[in-house]
């Protein structure tokens, strides 16, 4: 397989185009943890992520698909209705 | 000061001291435009957002709103990707919000030795993700019907998905532990995660590999291509890489648990 712009050309694209599930695996699992001033738990969210996990590629690939459970699952809208 | 103004500081990443000019147009969460925060030669990477739409109970909120998580974790993404392409670079976790730049200033002190030994140790590094799956599953072995049994004929098709669903898995984890192997090699550092769900990965396959290598950038493009060369002679794997990605598996070094 030919990859004439080579492997580190498409950096500037990943920002938008890299998988979901790749990048919340690093910006919820990974990084550098310093406390900062608003505390959120994110062993909550985890279990958000553990559910993400399990059903969604991608929000647009989803959508695209015509998935769109999260709109209706009450675990992740309930807070966010009441907002 | 912050609180009067309702304005708090959202920290993407430490790195060290680059040409703020090369940020200029870049957006964060919010739609922010970011800035530096220096402290000796190292810079905290932030934006301004308002207090009240990220304090706790607003996040916690947002954070279980699935379309509000993905924009905010590709912007934070994106952030920390660009800064990555300009300098040595130290994500931080998703939502890491402080009362002011003052206060990031502090926190940049305070930490200095522990983030100058990381972006030391990350210095010309790139993350590259490499995943092997399953071949996409042919389909079902073809089954006449043999017996008059509607359920009898079921459950020998069952069986026979079953036992060429392990073949498969067999074939592709033979072929990860070979390519793992190998680039491990080329890597300076690695790091394994659980393997990605099926439905996640949406490109049929079961993801029997996912792997983090550390790898001096100019090795990078060498990685990659021999990660290829494995797939192409392990038939029954797909090998997938992805990346540069900054060093977000390696931001801690190994056996050290988040504070």
């Amino acid at each position: 397989m030919t990859e004439p712009t080579g492997l580190l050309a498409r950096r500037n694209g990943q920002g938008t185009s890299a998988n979901l599930a790749d990048v919340l695996e690093r910006v919820l699992d990974k990084g550098v943890v310093i406390a900062g001033d608003i505390r959120i738990n994110l062993l909550d969210v985890e279990l958000l992520t553990i559910k993400l996990r399990l059903l969604v590629a991608s929000v647009q690939t989803a959508k695209e698909l015509g998935i769109d459970w999260w709109e209706h699952d009450p675990t992740l809208t309930a807070r966010a209705g009441r907002q | 000061m912050s609180e009067l103004t309702g304005r708090a500081s959202y920290a993407y990443a430490v790195a060290r001291s680059f040409d703020p000019a090369l940020l200029e147009g870049v957006r964060g969460v919010d739609d922010a435009e970011v800035h530096l925060v220096p402290y000796r030669e190292i810079v905290v990477i932030v934006s301004s957002v308002p207090l009240a739409e990220f304090d706790e109970t607003a996040l916690r909120a947002k954070l279980e709103r699935l379309p509000w998580l993905e924009a905010t974790a590709r912007a934070h993404h994106a952030v920390v990707d660009s800064v990555a392409t300009h300098s040595v670079t130290l994500p931080l976790r998703l939502a890491t919000v402080y009362r002011g730049d003052e206060r990031v200033t502090e926190v940049l002190r305070q930490s200095y030795p522990r983030f100058r030994a990381a972006l030391d140790r990350l210095a010309g590094k790139v993350e590259l993700e490499v995943k092997v799956y399953t071949e996409p599953q042919a389909t079902a072995p073809a089954t006449s019907p043999s017996s008059s049994s509607p359920g009898r004929d079921y459950l020998r098709r069952r069986r026979a998905q079953h036992r060429a669903r392990d073949d498969a898995w067999q074939r592709a984890a033979a072929a990860a532990t070979q390519v793992d192997t190998a680039l491990a090699t080329l890597a300076v550092d690695s790091r394994h995660r659980p393997p990605q769900s099926p439905q996640l990965s949406g490109a049929g396959g079961e993801n029997v590999l996912n792997v983090a290598y550390l790898v001096d950038a100019e090795r990078a493009e060498e990685l990659a291509a021999w990660a290829r060369r494995l797939e192409a002679e392990a038939p029954g794997a797909r090998v997938e890489v992805t990346g540069p990605w900054a060093p977000y598996s390696f931001a801690l070094p190994d056996g050290e648990e988040p504070a």
